[in-house]
């Protein structure tokens, strides 16, 4: 069937089979920042915003996007420039083998997005949707952390 | 991990979604945020020929003050549920229960609607809706019909819902005293390994536990030791009077019924009972 959904402020028409799933069918775009990892709701590696809130994108149809706006990680930055939060992973170094590391930062923005005054507990307890299986947290919590003071103080 | 090939409907009212399960029976099925079911579609545990997308349909999400008791649409997120004033207000166990369901992803798209229909005994909020002594509204092709919590759940992933009833609303009485939800789990995402939820409703404890059962189940005999004046110690140690939980690779038998008297202390001590 007949989907169009806005990925990244581009519209794409496309005809899809029902049962794509929403990862699978923004990898078919050639945005394949979006990881696939556990595949079953777990790991939160195929995370991206739908209408500005973290999703797993391995268990949305396609068509549950139709009509309806999706960022991924490569929506993120304007242009050459960094998100707030892509810039503090980076000089957190916030990622190590880095495949959790897109899904990471989408479910981070959300979690920003809806409450900037985070605590490190807050931080932890909000990326409970996201598995770093490099055990990697420390960093990708002083990260976000610090892009959440960054948003505090208005630079988003 | 894909679905089996299915038809794709996405109905504009509750009534044209009645009218297609009509038309298709049980090969139909209902799709709210997708959260229970679509995980079992990509397992092929579930393979529904006929997919009804209700997720869009705004009339079924809300939580509304209705004086005695609170009025919740089935489509309303659990991530609305937690944060949504008149819920933390007036039924706050709901609220807390809403934000321990899996993760702020899971939070965004499942419904409380859609997770009693699924009704799994290990997921969270059936137990709640259970021990606030909830009431559930189902609206078919005849029309409307209230359902008691207490028979709402029939067997593991068993409802009383016909196939062509749509669970349409929520509806827990006020809260008058204090609440508790204990989830023992390994990773916090986790389904519990055993739950329980307690909350003073009408002056009555309820107290009911997650997870030990093929259906979320009332601890009767603590609710009853509670309310002819036993101290909560006393009466969380009946927590598993006639409970015979399965085992898995989480827990023995022996573990649950254990978690159960421990859970079912620390609830209600939380909730000050």
């Amino acid at each position: 069937m007949k989907v169009t959904v806005e990925v990244n402020g581009d519209t794409y028409e496309r005809d899809v089979e029902a049962r794509t799933l929403l990862v699978f069918f923004l990898r078919s775009l050639g945005l394949t920042g979006t990881n696939v990892g556990c595949d079953t709701t777990s790991c939160g590696a195929c995370t991206v915003l739908l209408d500005g809130e973290s999703v797993k994108s391995c268990t949305v149809l396609a068509v549950q996007a139709d009509g309806r706006s999706i960022t991924t990680i490569e929506g993120l930055s304007d242009g050459e420039e960094l998100h707030p939060m892509q810039r503090a992973f980076r000089e957190h170094h916030g990622l190590q083998c880095g495949y959790c590391t897109p899904g990471m930062v989408m479910a981070a923005v959300s979690l920003v997005t809806e409450n900037p005054d985070l605590d490190e507990h807050q931080v932890r307890e909000g990326l409970e949707g996201n598995l770093c299986r490099c055990t990697g947290y420390h960093n990708i919590v002083a990260a976000v952390l610090d892009a959440a003071r960054s948003s505090r103080e208005g630079a988003w | 991990m894909i679905p089996v090939l299915f038809d794709y409907v996405r109905p504009g009212s509750v009534d044209e979604a009645i009218g297609v399960l009509v038309e298709h029976g049980d090969e139909a099925k209902l799709l709210a945020g997708g959260h229970s079911l679509l995980p079992l579609m990509k397992l092929r545990l579930a393979t529904p020929s006929v997919l009804v997308d209700i997720g869009r349909l705004s009339e079924l999400s809300y939580v509304r003050d209705m004086g005695d008791h609170v009025a919740i649409g089935a489509l309303t997120r659990h991530h609305d549920v937690h944060n949504d004033a008149v819920a933390v207000r007036d039924a706050p166990l709901l609220a807390t229960v809403a934000g321990r369901i899996g993760d702020p992803q899971v939070r965004h798209r499942g419904t409380i609607g859609g997770s009693l229909a699924h009704a799994d005994p290990a997921s969270d909020l059936p137990g709640a809706v259970l021990a606030l002594g909830g009431t559930l509204v189902a609206r078919g092709p005849s029309g409307e019909r209230e359902i008691p919590a207490s028979e709402f759940f029939a067997g593991f992933l068993e409802t009383v819902l016909a196939p062509d009833e749509v669970l349409v609303e929520i509806r827990v009485p006020k809260a008058t005293g204090g609440h508790s939800y204990q989830k023992f789990v390994r990773r916090s995402q986790d389904w519990a390994i055993v739950g329980v939820a307690a909350a003073r409703v009408n002056g009555h404890v309820g107290v009911s536990l997650v997870n030990v059962a093929a259906t979320p189940v009332r601890a009767g005999a603590v609710e009853e030791a509670l309310a002819g004046g036993a101290p909560a110690s006393e009466a969380a140690e009946l927590a598993a009077d006639g409970l015979d939980p399965s085992g898995d690779n989480n827990a023995t038998p022996e573990f649950r019924r254990h978690l159960a008297r421990v859970l079912t202390k620390r609830a209600l001590v939380e909730a000050g009972f």
